[in-house]
């Protein structure tokens, strides 16, 4: 899509954006306050259901802001590409190595003789 | 002079200037590569909060009790609020830059400035905002005490309310004296002392009878763990240290490296505001002057428009790990 010539105005689509981010801003908010039960108290690999949905959200967020406010759905797919993709993989993997480590830590410090080292 | 360039371009002189990468222009590709290494950053810092957090996944501070404050309203406990609020303000801010680019396609200068001219207020309404919500966060509320082994006590009634050091510290006919370098032995000094010493700490709670202890240990109900009155005098005959507030040593909310992390990745993030602040204050003034109606291009707002998107950006996801999850 070349947006070199023609310069269509996108107010529409950037309010409109701008109703889904403050939604689900709302949405986030309410549910941190309420903590309802049923979402806090079952836990899911390692982590509570309501905070699988506040990252799902998150996600959720950062995806509009990078598609429609910095307009990367309108670059060439080789640049979508070559921004997207290595941010996604590579922050995959240091999540699962440093939050794999904590947990490990954690249970050292649970179910040994050391009790607090660093 | 370019016969052997034999890509399909090769009339575009690759190799000139003439083609652009990924149909984008030098200085916009480049933005996006810086965003791509400041989100490893971020990220990095991220993990590594996360990291801690799972070591001590059992004594974390519970965020709600952390930032219960809100402008104007004094002992009103409103968790989430006010970050909700910076929250909208960063997102506001970030329509008006998106606005602002929109208009610099049109090539209505008007346009932009009064969208530039928004999105600074609104970057500076945010810096702002960060500024009070770490003032509130090292000056903190109740006040707490460390354990010779280092865990962290707090006191409440027995409803559970949060009861401050304050309310019920005696008063005990002592001098304590503030070591200063020239008092000490070898490189030796402290801060400034805090309001009460832990003798009077552990008097004014003898004599309170209905006050308990809190430790930092959360139950199975997510909750914190409070002790019997037996088992919080015998915890608190082990204190060793008054902490009021937070700073980089201790913080009165809970593990040690939650202020660290705290103070590190919000402040790193509210560098970045401030820094986008300043360039698009620069970029603001190049418009007012004109200088993107002679070019005929008002690309450079876009540039700067890209850092600005990619600062709320790492705010919805600071904005989620210290304050949601």
């Amino acid at each position: 899509m070349s947006h070199e010539h023609e310069h269509v105005s996108n107010t529409g689509r950037i309010w409109k954006v701008f109703g889904i981010l403050s939604a689900v801003t709302v949405v986030e908010v309410i549910l941190g306050i309420l903590k309802p039960e049923v979402l806090h108290m079952n836990n899911f690999m390692g982590m509570n259901l309501l905070n699988w949905i506040f990252y799902a959200l998150t996600v959720y967020k950062a995806y509009y802001i990078v598609w429609a406010f910095m307009h990367i759905e309108g670059e060439k797919s080789t640049l979508r590409s070559a921004v997207v993709f290595p941010v996604i993989f590579l922050i995959l993997y240091i999540l699962f190595i440093l939050l794999t480590e904590g947990d490990y830590i954690y249970e050292v410090f649970k179910n040994s003789t050391i009790k607090w080292n660093f | 002079m370019e016969a052997t360039v034999t890509t399909a371009n090769s009339e575009e002189k690759t190799w000139g200037g003439g083609n652009e990468p990924m149909g984008a222009s030098y200085g916009k590709l480049m933005m996006w590569f810086f965003i791509v290494s400041d989100a490893l950053t971020f990220s990095g810092f991220l993990a590594a909060y996360g990291f801690s957090r799972f070591k001590f996944i059992e004594t974390w501070p519970l965020a709600d009790e952390v930032f219960t404050h809100f402008p104007f309203m004094h002992g009103v406990s409103a968790p989430m609020y006010y970050v909700a609020l910076m929250t909208f303000i960063l997102i506001f801010s970030s329509v008006t830059m998106v606005l602002a680019v929109d208009a610099g396609h049109q090539m209505k200068k008007n346009k932009v400035v009064l969208y530039m001219f928004l999105t600074i207020i609104g970057g500076l309404i945010f810096v702002g905002s960060q500024a009070w919500e770490w003032k509130n966060f090292i000056k903190g509320e109740y006040g707490a005490i460390e354990t010779k082994g280092g865990s962290l006590l707090q006191f409440v009634d027995k409803e559970g309310h949060r009861v401050a050091l304050a309310d019920f510290a005696a008063t005990l006919p002592e001098e304590r004296e503030q070591l200063t370098r020239n008092k000490g032995k070898w490189f030796m000094e402290e801060g400034a002392l805090p309001s009460y010493s832990v003798a009077e700490v552990q008097a004014g709670f003898k004599a309170h009878p209905e006050l308990l202890i809190r430790t930092e240990v959360i139950t199975a109900a997510k909750q914190k763990t409070i002790l019997s009155r037996e088992e919080s005098l015998a915890r608190l005959s082990q204190a060793n240290y008054v902490v009021e507030g937070a700073n980089l040593q201790r913080n009165e909310y809970g593990s040690k490296l939650f202020a660290d992390f705290f103070f590190f990745i919000t402040g790193f993030h509210g560098f970045h505001v401030f820094s986008g602040v300043v360039i698009n204050i620069i970029i603001f003034f190049n418009v007012l002057i004109g200088t993107y109606e002679k070019r005929k291009s008002y690309e450079m707002v876009e540039k700067v428009g890209l850092y600005w998107h990619f600062v709320d950006l790492v705010w919805v996801f600071v904005f989620t790990v210290f304050y949601l999850v």
